[in-house]
């Protein structure tokens, strides 16, 4: 058989083989996929068929529940300003300028994503209650620290504590009060918003912002004028992904803000608080309202997504 | 006049070393060479987005070595154009008289002027996606003219162009050239814009040493 028709022969046989294995791949495919989306879809039904309407409705009349809701609005929303607030020169920062220690502060701003929430409400905790390190030395207004190190005319630790500067001098208590819910939140939040307006302004042409300074820009002025101005999605993007992830956080807000009824209780620890206390239906009718958010959130993002892509 | 005396500019791991030449005012002057030997770079550093280590910068007589690029008033306008997609084409052209404090009545002339010059005054209202490469290219010239630049910088200007776009923007080109008199220092590695269009033609070469080098290779630089 000549080497052309042996080839001949060889499509032939492929073409006839061809939609079993497209069909073998297809299931493969199939399979493995549908594994993780039946989970989701389960754990939905789960949650939905465990409660009924009128459960839930009862669950979210509850006054320590609506208290929550009101506070995580509050909460996350302001997480997310927060984020966006600091990501967006941040991201620009990482986006556009190699400097000296660029690359550290690319991995510390991963951190709090990869950081199990407890350790990181642990460390939030420790930075505003620990002195800073040599403070006991040098002033502070006491009348200096006895041999337990604590300042023998107010008998609290010696030495600067962010946390009393921001009650004494600020006047913002923070810790196990709601602007801790806050600070744990945006802790998180901001790193999820600092990776998307990084790949937000990645994505932007930055010899537009050239191309201004030639023409009598200042560098904030092309940031302000031309870049920022490109990046409106970018922006609500990640405001909305630091939002979701707000409302989502647990473990810093339990060890750093408490989880007190009317005062630093949001949905993500009602649902622990009802389960604490053998309320299940009001854990999964919470949970259900949360789920429900987190859909908004999604559809909005999605929506974002398509208009970036026309 | 533009002259670069003894320039070295870094662009990565790439060293341009030692580039002099003159280019006197009003003038078309092409700048040739082979794709990656550092003509873009040599525009950047020309209009100060790229820092120079060496030599000096001077536009008429006055050293711009160290001026930041808002200063030196160079236009600029870069192989991809880089428009500003949020911007309307009349916006692209009030952008640098905004800038420079322009009055209403004045940026308005200066619109006018300049949509009459470069025919686009059909367009000023349009955004900028979806400009045809002709359009896209004589918006890139405006925004950049509307500076009143002493010093035009075209980074290949007409290479994306199809072959009779390309004939009518060398034409409009060399027009813009002779009716402003702002002196155009042009990039290209295409024979027949520099044949076509330029009083001065400049070579950027690598010499036997590895240095790359600017030659004249046409007219009176």
């Amino acid at each position: 058989m000549s080497g052309g028709m042996e080839q001949q022969r060889r499509v032939m046989t492929g073409g006839r083989r061809g939609p079993i294995r497209d069909a073998v791949f297809f299931l493969v495919l199939g399979g493995l996929s549908s594994c993780f989306v039946l989970l989701i879809v389960l754990l939905l039904a789960a949650d939905l068929s465990f409660t009924t309407s009128a459960a839930f409705a009862a669950a979210l009349r509850k006054p320590e529940i609506q208290a929550a809701f009101r506070l995580t609005m509050l909460t996350c929303t302001l997480a997310a300003v927060l984020s966006v607030w600091v990501a967006t020169p941040l991201g620009y920062l990482l986006s556009r300028f190699r400097f000296p220690g660029s690359r550290i502060v690319d991995v510390i701003v991963d951190i709090p994503i990869v950081l199990p929430p407890l350790v990181l409400g642990l460390s939030l905790l420790i930075l505003f209650h620990q002195p800073f390190p040599l403070t006991q030395f040098f002033g502070g207004g006491g009348a200096g620290a006895n041999s337990a190190g604590l300042d023998k005319s107010t008998g609290r630790p010696a030495g600067w504590i962010l946390e009393n500067w921001m009650e004494d001098s600020l006047g913002i208590p923070v810790t196990y009060r709601w602007p801790a819910v806050v600070l744990a939140q945006f802790a998180v939040s901001c790193a999820f918003a600092v990776r998307t307006m990084r790949v937000t302004f990645d994505q932007i042409n930055p010899r537009a912002e050239d191309v201004a300074r030639t023409l009598g820009c200042t560098r904030g002025q092309a940031f302000l004028q031309v870049a920022l101005p490109q990046a409106w999605r970018g922006i609500l993007t990640a405001g909305t992904i630091s939002w979701a992830r707000a409302l989502g956080e647990f473990g810093p807000i339990l060890v750093f803000a408490g989880a007190t009824r009317f005062r630093t209780e949001v949905l993500s620890t009602s649902v622990f608080l009802e389960l604490s206390v053998g309320q299940l239906d009001a854990a999964v009718a919470v949970s259900l309202m949360m789920v429900l958010m987190a859909v908004a959130v999604l559809l909005f993002l999605r929506w974002l997504g398509a208009g970036m892509s026309t | 006049m533009i002259e670069l005396a003894d320039v070295s500019v870094r662009s990565g791991d790439y060293l341009l070393e030692g580039i002099s030449f003159q280019v006197q005012a009003g003038a078309y002057a092409v700048l040739m060479g082979r794709t990656g030997i550092g003509k873009t770079t040599l525009l950047e550093a020309i209009c100060g987005l790229r820092r120079v280590l060496r030599g000096r910068v001077l536009l008429g007589g006055v050293d711009v070595t160290v001026w930041s690029p808002a200063d030196r008033r160079i236009g600029y306008m870069p192989q991809d154009l880089a428009l500003f997609p949020t911007m309307t084409v009349q916006q692209h052209l009030e952008f640098a008289q905004r800038l420079q404090g322009a009055s209403q009545a004045a940026m308005a002339a200066c619109v006018r002027e300049l949509a009459e010059l470069l025919e686009i005054g059909h367009l000023l209202q349009r955004g900028v996606r979806g400009l045809s490469g002709g359009e896209a290219q004589r918006v890139a010239l405006g925004r950049a003219l509307a500076a009143r630049p002493a010093l035009l910088l075209l980074d290949e200007p007409i290479s994306a162009l199809d072959a009779e776009t390309r004939q009518s923007a060398r034409l409009m080109l060399k027009n813009l050239n002779r009716q402003t008199g702002v002196t155009v220092l042009h990039v290209t590695h295409d024979r027949e814009d520099a044949e076509l269009l330029g009083d001065v033609c400049l070579q950027l070469e690598r010499a036997s040493s590895g240095r790359v080098q600017a030659a004249c290779a046409g007219g009176a630089a």
